[in-house]
This record gives structure tokens, sequence and C-alpha cells, in this order.
């Protein structure tokens, strides 16, 4: 009776198993890819004109688009050519990316803010002995 | 005698060690996990090129009086290299079609194709930095020079390892067909590639771009 059950579990378990790595990449498909290379190419593209011919008047205004071009095509490509979803391998490789991306966010920010406040105190003639 | 009567000793104690298993081990598909774990690499992978864009950030304005960005980036070229590699990407995902539906020679050209588009995004880097390095623009020139060669540096050798590994499933390809293994094979190396576009995007835009803005 038991070692009847115990079959009939670890069947089940190998069964689903089976469907996961199946269902674990999503299908590529040439509409996918096509979608994914058109969106990059004017994603890149657009960034490339507006520094080139400086369309925007403010270098600031400039680099906030073009960051803002260059996020949208990480997610494009994520998207259409990783394949990425939140149902890959049960969720993981979502867990991993945005894991990944706090320790990218922290690493990235800690770093420039920490060194800019470093470099405006240590600047030369700021007497740190006058200091209170 | 002292020596035997030790590991006569030892024996009979391992003999009484319990020995602990899994009762509910069940069976995992070979290589259903290679995916995730190859994912889990690239994401590592994602945090050296984290600290090397970090460095950047942090030196990319020390010129030492020396050459600055503006003075050494050629945004037409770094266009081109950018198309190369974006054109390598959508070339390789025509292979992984084609290695769907079981298409192996179709499969192989559109492996060549990628290879060359990668080679010349190789190439174009490499004129770039012999450019640069012969106007005098070497890494040892200031820090912004040394954290850029690192940074570009290292996203053109994971580049050149794909090419290797290209060249290496093409060949087995040939030699034993598209097996199960291959097939678990090329779909990592694609992985890689798209994920090595995906930090030439972050490359072009924060050095190439944000370095002709600054």
């Amino acid at each position: 009776m038991s070692t009847e059950a115990h079959v009939d579990h670890s069947r089940s378990h190998t069964a689903d198993h089976g469907h996961h790595g199946h269902g674990g990449e999503a299908h590529a498909t040439f509409g996918g890819y096509m979608i994914g290379f058109g969106l990059s190419v004017v994603l890149t593209a657009i960034p490339f004109w507006l520094v080139m011919s400086g369309v925007l008047a403010s270098n600031q205004a400039t680099a906030l688009a073009i960051i803002a071009f260059a996020v949208v095509q990480i997610v494009v490509h994520m998207i259409f050519f990783l394949h990425m979803s939140p149902r890959s391998e049960d969720g993981w490789t979502m867990m991993a990316l945005i894991f990944t991306l706090v320790m990218v966010l922290i690493t990235l920010a800690g770093s420039l803010w920490v060194m800019y406040h470093l470099n405006t105190n240590m600047m030369p003639g700021h007497d740190m002995s006058q200091l209170p | 005698m002292d020596a035997t009567a030790t590991t006569m000793t030892s024996s009979s104690e391992a003999s009484k060690i319990p020995v602990f298993y899994l009762a509910d081990e069940h069976e995992h598909a070979d290589g259903s996990s290679t995916m995730l774990g190859f994912w889990l690499y690239l994401m590592s992978d994602c945090l050296i090129f984290a600290c090397l864009f970090a460095t950047y950030g942090v030196l990319g304005g020390s010129f030492a009086a020396g050459p600055s960005p503006k003075d050494l980036f050629d945004l037409p070229l770094v266009a081109l290299n950018t198309s190369m590699l974006l054109l390598s990407s959508i070339t390789y995902g025509f292979a992984v079609l084609a290695m769907d539906k079981e298409r192996t020679g179709q499969m192989q050209a559109w492996l060549v194709v990628t290879a060359l588009f990668g080679a010349a995004f190789i190439g174009i880097e490499l004129f770039e930095f012999a450019h640069m390095i012969h106007e005098g623009a070497t890494p040892q020139r200031s820090a912004f020079l040394s954290s850029f060669f690192t940074l570009v540096g290292t996203h053109g050798l994971h580049v050149t390892v794909g090419l290797i590994w290209l060249g290496t499933l093409m060949v087995q390809v040939a030699r034993i067909g598209l097996t199960a293994a291959n097939k678990r094979r090329l779909m990592c190396l694609s992985m890689f590639w798209h994920f090595l576009d995906v930090v030439w995007i972050g490359v072009f835009t924060f050095v190439y771009l944000m370095g002709v803005l600054r």
C-alpha cells in the first residue's frame, strides 16, 4: 500500500519535471526575434542621433534621454533575445536577475556617491585642520 | 603492527557510522538544471561588469591632462561596431530557429554568419584600440584610459571567448550531429551571446555616448 503510494508520488514528480523542462524556456519564434531586432535598431539609432546631431540643447537632457533608451533596450533584449519571463525555471531566473540588479545598483550608486563626496571633500585648498 | 591496529579500529568504526541518503530522491533529466546554472553564471558575470562600470564611472573623468573621450572616440565607428554585434545577435537567433527545426546545415550556415559578424566586431575594436595606442592614448596614460581599456577590453575578451566556443560547437555538431547535449550547449552559447549584447548597450551608452557628451 505504502510502496504503491510512493511509486505514484515519484511518477507524478518526474512528470512534473518533464513539464517544467519543456515550459522552462519560452519558445523562440521568428516574429519575436524580428520584433526585438527592429526595436533594438530604433533604440540604438536614436541615442546615436541625439548625441551626434546635438538636437537637445542641454547635455544633461541628452544624457538622461540616452540612459532611458538604454534601459528600454536592455528590457527589449531580455524579453525577445534572452526569452526572460517570470515563469521560466519556476521563477528562479527572475529571482536571480532581481538579486543581481539590486547588487548592480548598490555597486554603481554606492561607488559613484562615495567617490563623488570624497573628491569634493578632498579638494586641494580645503584645509581639514581648520574644521571644528 | 600499531598501524594495522589503528586501521582495523577505524574501519570497524566506519562500518558503524550510519549512512544517510535521500529516501525520496527523484529523477532529474540529464542536464535539466544546466540552463538555470548557466543563467546564474551570467548573473555573476554581470557583477564583474558592474564593478568595471563603477570603476569607469569613478575614474572616467580623471584625464591627467591627457586626451579626453571627445578627442579619442569616433562615434560613426562605434555605431558600425554596435550594428555588427546587433546583427550577430539576430543571426544567432536565426541559428536557434533552424536548430528547433532540426535543419543542421541551415543552422551551421547561420552560425558561420554570426561568427563573421562577431569577428568583424573584434576586428573593429582592435583597430580602434591600435589607433588610440598609436596616438599615445595607452592604458598607462591616465586613470580614464586605464578604466576604459579594462572595461571595453573585458567585454572584447568575452566576445573572443564566445567566438572560440562557437567554433568548437560547430565542429561538435559537424562530428556528432544535433544531439540533446549539443542543443543544450548551443542554447547556453545563445544566452552568453545575447548577454554580451546587453552589456554592450551599457558600454556604448555610458562610455562612448556619455563620454562624448561630457
